[in-house]
């Protein structure tokens, strides 16, 4: 039964309300942790694939709800990224043991893992339950509580599929309250939730503000921010194949993944058979007066037109007034500069690539360079080469932590047709202003307490194989007198004690050791 | 103790109660409350305690809970405590509220009280009222409160000393979990109500035995009486749910919540009546008054109270604590198995049985003097009373476990003597 409350004073919006809010729900969530941490390998992998299991079956079903909700992006893309973020997501860290001690005999050293606790993540409209999807995965794979908090346009599809998955996580063991999902995320709301001392680290995949907020939060966040990858077609490149994948990449899902190519940069040697190799994949190479249109249509004077954003080819040229056959894929904008002065070398969430020769490969990587440092900086670059001294001295140069070599760069980068890691986080490190510059994984939710014996030679490292983990499980639950079936009133008749045979300072000492060992989790 | 604190206390003596005042010396607890912050309380003289008293779920949400000091606040622009004699919005929306989360069907109106007692006196007056009988049917060492009739539902040590116990045979007391004496006082066709606290909580919180309740209230319908539940202490999501008498599968005639309901803020108590019970409301609606009953900000505050404990982190959070601290109590419990002989415990009502007929005051001292406050059973002393408010934190769960571990070993000392048991 749940009460209508007549709102006679309504103090929803104060910012005790939302401090309420936010610390409920997160000390639910510490309080799911703590009993998480009880749990063995055995366990936690119940839970994990369960949870990836439910994933995999809701991926078809939540991707038509997201193209829906959002507008934009292809129903099987996302259908293939939300299986991936499930099932291989999972077999991808099987062999990673984030739940029992490692221990190094050489070093004498025991490492113990940590879980960070309360996990608050922020995902993304652009990619939003397969984001979802690998956040949940990771929580559950590190014995974390995890709070999603879905980008407003898609709440609606993302809080069925975290619930979808909370479910499933707690049916197969796992403490209520692992999995919670904020149902009206509004950003005073948001910033309570980042601000709050019982969030643990902020997981933060989104727009810059929202990421740069998550780092003002004060508390411990691995952010990423946008991307805006050059790709560079090296005159060593095979240029059939290069097309190909750059075309497949670009209209992935219509381009959402924030590691799709934005800016192709070439030499005068490789362009003309570029050019025909891109035509003959579904490139719409666009005449000057096309880019023009194209241009005006996809930036405004505040910014990128958010309209376009996971659109395909042909909705976008016919918005812009370009006529393309049917066929067309991706458009492909010719520019002469790079830069502040030509809003095409910026970062385009749809099947638009910009397109620019330059006069040799020095000159290639300093425009390559330029992209990044229009925006995008620490996220992701890609080449087409086949001599590897070329692939090294972009890779070397560019401000990005990860260069796709020879593939498509939208998947690429992400851990799909690379052996990345497979993520929808990707780290933008120092160069992005975010903590960590790597593809985002399990291992980044997990801190180690090491047991660092004395290295002297004569001091002997103890036998840790026998030690118990202590793993105690679920916490039992607790008796309600009186209530048929969930009775155990203990008291004995009369208040009598009984009797026992063990010295009461034994027992008390093996009691206290079980105590402290329950009490530690 | 501080020469401020020495003053006080004398002061205390002198123009407030000086007996009340001496026996929390005598008891070895010299708290004077000064500060006060969710789960803690700051004694004047600085030491931090952990609030597991709450005044009977008075702070079942913390003391000044931030939303409902906000609320208070907000509502104090547009309210005060109103006119009793007229239709009123804020009295009006929290039986709205009220209503929609009752335990029972067609409790549709609500009578208010400015604290328990009255509410206990109102709910006796309508049953009496719809069954024009006289006699209450009430469970020995029950406590109802302290006013007019409540009293006397209560054990004498409340009401012979005011010459205030019932002379009339008006009100008569059954052993709890008794069926045969529940139904032997209501045989007689005669009575108006049983009223009941669904776990008594100044006896100590005995339980229920399974299937007690549900056979009471079969025996109210059998012989005509009401039934009133008295979910004062037991109401408002301490048991997991909102109302602990759920749980028992009985649907009350009569409800009175009180304490928590208030959060604490601003006094409060409420009466939820069945529909056909409440035929004072139609007949004589001036009947009963109170000036002060169901003031409106304490409506105002009391709706944020019902809206805060049905959300449903709250539910998971009395899950979480009390299979915690019945885990963590357990094991104490087994340390001291000479000592501390049981644990009574629906949710976070929870009574920590100790073997001695006092046993539970020097727990009651130790405690204090380790930073926890938890209260003696006054009609059961071997019981502590142990009432975790519904949002305590992982963190302060495992905190209140240390400290009780300590403070049962000292007691236990104290009581059985330091010596080895010989085995």
């Amino acid at each position: 039964m749940s009460g209508r409350i007549n709102n006679l004073v309504d103090i929803s919006q104060s910012p005790a309300a939302l401090r309420g809010r936010a610390d409920i729900v997160l000390e639910n969530a510490k309080w799911a942790s703590h009993v998480f941490q009880r749990f063995d390998r055995e366990a936690t992998m119940r839970v994990v694939d369960a949870v990836a299991r439910t994933a995999h079956d809701g991926a078809a079903r939540y991707a038509e709800l997201a193209v829906e909700e959002s507008g934009f992006g292809v129903v099987a893309h996302k259908r293939i990224k939300n299986e991936m973020t499930a099932m291989p997501l999972v077999d991808y860290y099987r062999d990673d043991d984030y739940v029992n001690p490692r221990i190094s005999e050489n070093l004498k050293i025991v490492e113990i893992p940590r879980p960070a606790g309360v996990v608050f993540a922020l995902t993304p409209s652009t990619n939003p339950i397969s984001t979802l999807n690998y956040k949940i995965v990771l929580a559950m794979m590190t014995r974390n509580a995890i709070v999603i908090s879905p980008h407003p346009a898609v709440r609606h599809c993302c809080v069925e599929a975290a619930n979808s998955l909370a479910a499933a996580a707690t049916a197969a063991g796992a403490p209520a309250s692992s999995i919670q999902v904020l149902a009206e995320p509004s950003i005073p709301l948001v910033n309570e939730f980042m601000r709050s001392p019982k969030t643990s680290v902020i997981l933060a995949t989104g727009g810059s503000a929202m990421v740069r907020a998550a780092y003002a939060s004060s508390n411990p966040a691995i952010g990423v921010g946008p991307g805006n990858a050059p790709v560079f077609v090296d005159s060593s490149a095979d240029f059939e194949k290069a097309a190909a994948r750059i075309v497949e990449s670009k209209s992935f899902d219509n381009s959402v993944l924030c590691t799709n190519e934005s800016v192709l940069i070439t030499v005068p040697e490789a362009d003309s058979r570029l050019r025909r190799a891109l035509g003959s994949r579904g490139g719409h190479l666009c005449s000057d007066e096309e880019t023009g249109l194209l241009r005006r249509f996809l930036f405004h004077a505040s910014g990128f037109n958010v309209e376009a954003i996971g659109r395909d080819a042909s909705w976008i040229a016919n918005q812009a007034g370009i006529r393309v056959p049917r066929s067309a894929k991706i458009l492909i904008a010719p520019i002469a500069r790079i830069g502040v002065e030509e809003d095409l070398s910026r970062e385009k969430l749809c099947p638009v690539l910009a397109y620019h020769v330059a006069k040799n490969r020095t000159q290639a990587i300093s425009q390559s360079r330029a992209v990044l440092r229009l925006a995008g900086a620490g996220h992701t670059a890609a080449v087409h080469a086949s001599d590897e001294q070329t692939a090294f001295d972009f890779a070397r140069a560019v401000e990005s932590y990860r260069v796709v070599v020879n593939a498509p760069c939208s998947q690429g980068a992400a851990g799909f047709g690379t052996n990345l890691a497979p993520t929808f986080t990707v780290g933008t490190g120092y160069f992005g202003r975010s903590s960590v510059g790597d593809n985002i994984g399990p291992q980044h939710l997990v801190h180690w307490t090491k047991l660092a014996y004395n290295s002297d030679r004569s001091e002997k490292f103890g036998d840790f194989r026998g030690v118990a983990a202590r793993f105690d499980g679920p916490l039992p639950q607790a008796p309600e007198d009186g209530v048929p079936g969930r009775t155990r009133n203990d008291s004995p008749p009369g208040g009598g004690i009984a009797q026992s045979g063990i010295d009461r300072e034994e027992l008390r000492r093996i009691i206290a050791e079980e105590l402290r060992a329950v009490l530690k989790g | 103790m501080s020469q401020d604190k020495l003053e006080f206390l004398e002061r205390s003596r002198e123009f407030w109660n000086p007996k009340k005042t001496q026996d929390w010396q005598d008891m070895g607890v010299d708290l004077v409350i000064d500060r006060r912050e969710g789960y803690y309380l700051f004694d004047m003289d600085g030491l931090r305690l952990i609030d597991v008293h709450l005044n009977g779920g008075t702070y079942n949400l913390g003391h000044r809970h931030p939303e409902l000091v906000e609320v208070l606040k907000v509502g104090a622009e547009r309210f005060d405590m109103g006119n009793h004699h007229f239709p009123a919005l804020a009295r009006t929306a929290l039986a709205e509220a009220l209503a929609a989360c009752a335990p029972s069907p067609d409790m549709k109106f609500t009578a208010y009280g400015s604290g328990g007692g009255e509410a206990i006196d109102i709910a006796i007056k309508t049953a009496r009222h719809a069954t024009q009988r006289r006699k209450i049917v009430s469970i020995f060492n029950a406590y109802h409160g302290h006013t007019g009739l409540a009293v006397k539902t209560g054990d004498e040590r409340f009401s012979k000393i005011f010459l205030s116990e019932d002379r009339e045979g008006e009100f008569v007391q059954v052993p709890f979990n008794d069926l045969a004496a529940m139904e032997e006082a209501l045989r007689g066709n005669d009575a108006a109500a049983v009223i009941i606290e669904t776990i008594p909580a100044t006896y100590g919180f005995p339980m229920p035995e399974e299937g007690y309740l549900p056979a009471v209230k079969s025996l109210c319908d059998k012989y005509g009486a009401l039934f009133i539940a008295d979910e004062v202490q037991t109401g408002l999501m301490r048991t997991g749910e909102l109302w602990g008498i759920t749980k028992y599968g009985v649907e009350p005639d009569i409800l009175v919540t009180g304490k928590g309901i208030s959060g604490g803020m601003y006094p409060i108590a409420c009466v939820q009546i069945r529909e056909r019970c409440g035929g004072w409301l139609r007949q004589d609606g001036f009947a009963h008054m109170s000036t002060m009953g169901g003031a409106e900000l304490g409506c105002v505050v009391a709706m944020k109270v019902l809206e805060i404990v049905q959300r449903p982190e709250v539910r998971a959070m009395v899950r979480f604590n009390s299979d915690f601290l019945r885990a963590g109590l357990d094991l104490i419990k087994s340390a001291y198995a000479d000592f501390f002989a049981g644990i009574r415990q629906h949710g976070v009502i929870m009574g920590l049985e100790f073997d001695h007929p006092e046993g539970a005051k020097p727990v009651m001292k130790h405690l204090y003097a380790n930073g926890v406050w938890a209260i003696f059973s006054t009609l059961d002393p071997r019981v502590l009373q142990f009432k975790p408010g519904l949002l305590l934190t992982q963190a302060d769960a495992e905190d209140l476990l240390r400290r009780v571990e300590i403070a049962v070993d000292l007691a236990r000392d104290e009581v059985k003597g330091k010596r080895r048991r010989a085995a």
